[in-house]
């Protein structure tokens, strides 16, 4: 299934809902046009809620990482939600884990930002 | 389940949706051949990490190049081959992407991901003169007990790569 993202305010910060496949191509892209579109908006307080994304390669991954750094060079912070067990495994096994901001609730992420 | 020896060569281009072509394809027959949800799980995204980096780094994304993917399964293991027409390169000379340095890195991760999986994985120059991954997934252990009069058969002794 390939990517879908919606996004909802949630007072300063930003809640991105994905569903689908982050994977090379239009799935990467997706992402990075989603989150460089928020901070074009000034949003700099973003959670990307990953509890629809069943797979994620390689690539994927690599986008995870540079919204990541993307967000935090414009001085905001992005913080990852509901992670399915296949991405939980495999930020994991990369290393990422603890790299990452890892929230199980939306609430908590939300109260995290600074 | 199937005990006779199989090979499937497809010749693929060098465009993104022969990286899911690709995967499909490679499920379809590990899953005919008894591996299990996760197995498949992880033939499928080796066999998508494969061609993302014949597709990438050997074939620089040239339309004109093309990515040949092979498929072996004996009675003992599924194998993989994905070769390019790039230059090859040497699997010492890449940089370990859990080493501090390489954690923010936004690539580099597909040949750990397939090294991860697989249980067997090497890269060698290729016929092409470019790379060609090699990989193999042990077929799991069947039921020896089978009704089918081919258990004796798939009882193969473990052995080394």
């Amino acid at each position: 299934m390939p990517l879908r993202a919606t996004h909802r305010d949630a007072g300063q910060s930003t809640v991105v809902d994905l569903s689908g496949k982050i994977t090379l191509g239009e799935g990467s892209a997706l992402l990075r046009t989603t989150v460089r579109g928020l901070l074009d908006d000034k949003r700099t307080n973003i959670v990307l809620n990953l509890a629809d994304v069943d797979y994620i390669d390689s690539s994927g991954i690599g986008e995870l990482v540079s919204a990541y750094t993307t967000v935090k060079g414009r001085g905001g912070e992005l913080k990852l939600l509901h992670l399915t067990k296949k991405v939980h495994d495999l930020l994991q096994l990369t290393k990422l884990y603890t790299v990452f901001d890892v929230y199980t609730e939306e609430s908590a992420a939300l109260n995290s930002f600074q | 389940m199937g005990t006779d020896p199989k090979h499937i060569e497809i010749t693929l281009e060098t465009q993104v949706e022969s990286v899911n072509l690709a995967e499909e394809m490679c499920i379809r027959v590990a899953e005919a051949a008894g591996f299990g949800e996760d197995d498949c799980y992880k033939i499928g995204m080796s066999v998508r990490e494969g061609v993302i980096n014949a597709f990438h780094y050997g074939n620089q994304e040239r339309p004109e190049k093309k990515i040949h993917l092979a498929v072996d399964l004996t009675r003992e293991k599924m194998i993989i081959h994905v070769l390019d027409e790039g230059s090859g390169f040497t699997l010492a000379n890449v940089p370990d992407p859990l080493a501090e340095e390489n954690l923010l890195s936004t690539s580099g991760r597909g040949i750990f991901l397939m090294r991860a999986f697989m249980d067997e994985f090497d890269v060698v120059p290729g016929r092409t003169g470019g790379a060609e991954i090699v990989m193999a997934k042990k077929l799991p252990l069947q039921d020896n007990q089978g009704t089918n009069g081919q258990g004796g058969q798939g009882a193969s002794p473990h052995q080394g790569a």
